[in-house]
């Protein structure tokens, strides 16, 4: 039996900014694309691009991805000023071409802050966030035999608290997204999915302290509580997860200073 | 060891002097809205005794009057510190930046609050230097309460707002009051890391209606006065 072609197809036109690399400034460049596929996804779109571009012997346009499924975090794009494009709870690769009109113009520009340097045209470097996870973002395991399951009991609401805090791909469209470019919701789910389960307890001070400070030093800007990261997140972590942060950093700083005021080491566990 | 450095020195501890400071200035605005109320009344009496009641406090007038000036200032330099951070954290901007929707704070008010706050700041210092440090008794300006001299400070009022352009500057300032509060309400709890989910839209929606009430109450004064005053003296 033969399909019928019912695929519908579309023209594109790209303001894509092209960049050679993280000293030289850049500018947008124009394109334009005919008979895209309404069901190609917004990478496909990119390859298609890519491909008429080498084959006109130019340099292609260089961006990331690598699951294509919405679970590695890789993909990134402003996409006519929205991170990961206009759906809500989805990444850049989970995009399709029908969520665009015919002819329309999309811009499609990296994240933008100071701490995300752009490393050539659409790709940046989020570094700053694996320095933010290596402050803290870990909980220290004996090696050893493990332990049996179950053998520490987890409630339930704070287990699906935590597994939710824990479905941060690490993509950096919080920041991105922030009118303020604040890595607060990355950061606070980082420190959340371990404040709630007793395996994070014993390092939970130091882990807010530290990761807090390493957002700092990356120059991160102040979060103003807009919540346009929670809106542009592709896993719609909650704002919730900031004000678990904020409590855990309160109390941390607290406690670390008085132990400082009695001679033992700067935020220790 | 400064048990505070952290406060002044990191992201989130200026989140929380800005949401603390914030709480303080909210409470102050209700309570002198409750005081402004008496203006409504058809002569200047209430007004006079309230403001004579504010002037035997004495001692602990001065101490909240300065206490409320560094609460200010403190909100101030937090405010100028956070907005700066963030304009650097972003050196090259987009080309367009559209809000995303959903759960979204953002809109053009929210993202300007530095700027719905310094018209906020010069509305204080001329309404300081109208009302605070405005004609007194020494100048004449004196009435009678429960047969004592106070200052008339209802007349300055009533005076003041003859004149339709300072009318008109009171309401366009308390718009600017209101768009600042009906976000910084909801924002000092999220600040100070004391919002719940369950409470985070009723706290939202009360903002709203707090601030509506507010410069409502605040812009009708000098209307109210301007209305039934405006030919008197
Ligand atoms: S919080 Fe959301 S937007 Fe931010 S890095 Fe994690 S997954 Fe991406
Ligand atoms: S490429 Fe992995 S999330 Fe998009």
């Amino acid at each position: 039996m033969e399909h019928k072609h019912s695929e519908k197809k579309m023209n594109v036109r790209l303001k894509i900014w092209r960049q050679e690399g993280p000293k030289t400034p850049g500018k947008f460049e124009e394109f334009s694309l005919s008979d895209i596929l309404t069901d190609m996804s917004f990478l496909e779109m990119l390859d298609v691009l890519n491909e008429k571009l080498i084959h006109e012997g130019k340099r292609p346009v260089e961006y990331e991805s690598d699951c294509r499924e919405g679970i590695c975090g890789t993909c990134s794009l402003m996409i006519s000023g929205q991170a990961h494009g206009p759906n809500r709870g989805a990444t850049t690769c989970q995009l399709y071409m029908r969520s665009f009109d015919n002819n329309e113009l999309i811009t499609i520009e990296p994240w933008r802050a100071k701490s995300f340097p752009v490393i050539r045209d659409l790709v940046t470097d989020r570094s700053s966030f694996d320095r933010i996870i290596s402050a803290g973002g870990y909980v220290s395991v004996k090696t050893g035999p493990h332990a049996d399951a179950n053998a520490i009991l987890v409630a339930k609401d704070l287990s699906d608290r935590a597994m939710d805090a824990a479905a941060c791909i690490g993509c950096g469209a919080c920041v991105a997204a922030c009118p303020n470019a604040s890595a607060s919701l990355f950061t606070s789910a980082k420190i959340t999915q371990f404040a709630l389960l007793p395996q994070g307890h014993p390092e939970r001070s130091r882990r807010a302290i530290r990761m807090v400070d390493q957002m700092d030093k990356e120059g991160f800007g102040s979060c103003s509580n807009l919540q346009e990261c929670e809106a542009a997140c592709p896993k719609k972590i909650s704002i919730q997860n900031i004000t678990i942060m904020k409590q855990e950093y309160l109390k941390a700083a607290i406690a670390a200073d008085f132990r400082a005021g009695m001679g033992s080491a700067d935020g220790g566990a | 060891m400064v048990p505070f450095k952290r406060l002044f020195s990191s992201s989130l501890g200026r989140k929380y002097l800005m949401g603390a400071s914030g709480l303080a200035l909210v409470l102050f605005i209700l309570v002198h809205l409750l005081g402004n109320l008496t203006f409504y009344s058809h002569n200047g009496d209430a007004t006079n005794a309230y403001s004579a009641k504010l002037h035997s406090l004495g001692l602990l007038l001065v101490v909240a009057e300065w206490g409320l000036f560094a609460v200010i200032i403190l909100h101030i330099y937090m405010a100028f510190q956070v907005t700066y951070r963030s304009k650097v954290a972003r050196p090259i901007g987009y080309d367009s930046l559209k809000s995303k929707g959903g759960p979204t704070k953002s809109n053009v008010t929210t993202r300007n609050m530095i700027y719905t706050g310094i018209v906020l700041l010069v509305f204080l210092i001329i309404h300081l230097k109208q009302f605070r440090f405005g004609p007194d008794l020494e100048d004449g300006y004196t009435a009678t309460v429960n047969g004592v001299m106070v200052d008339d400070v209802y007349r300055v009022g009533v005076e003041t707002f003859q004149n339709v352009g300072w009318v008109a500057f009171y309401v366009f300032s308390m718009f600017f009051l209101g768009f600042h509060f009906r976000h910084g309400f909801w924002s000092m709890f999220q600040s100070l890391g004391a919002l719940n989910p369950r409470w985070s839209k009723p706290i939202h929606a009360m903002g709203l209606i707090i601030a509506i009430l507010m410069a409502v109450g605040f812009l009708g004064i000098p209307i109210y006065l301007h209305v039934t005053q405006g030919g008197v003296q």
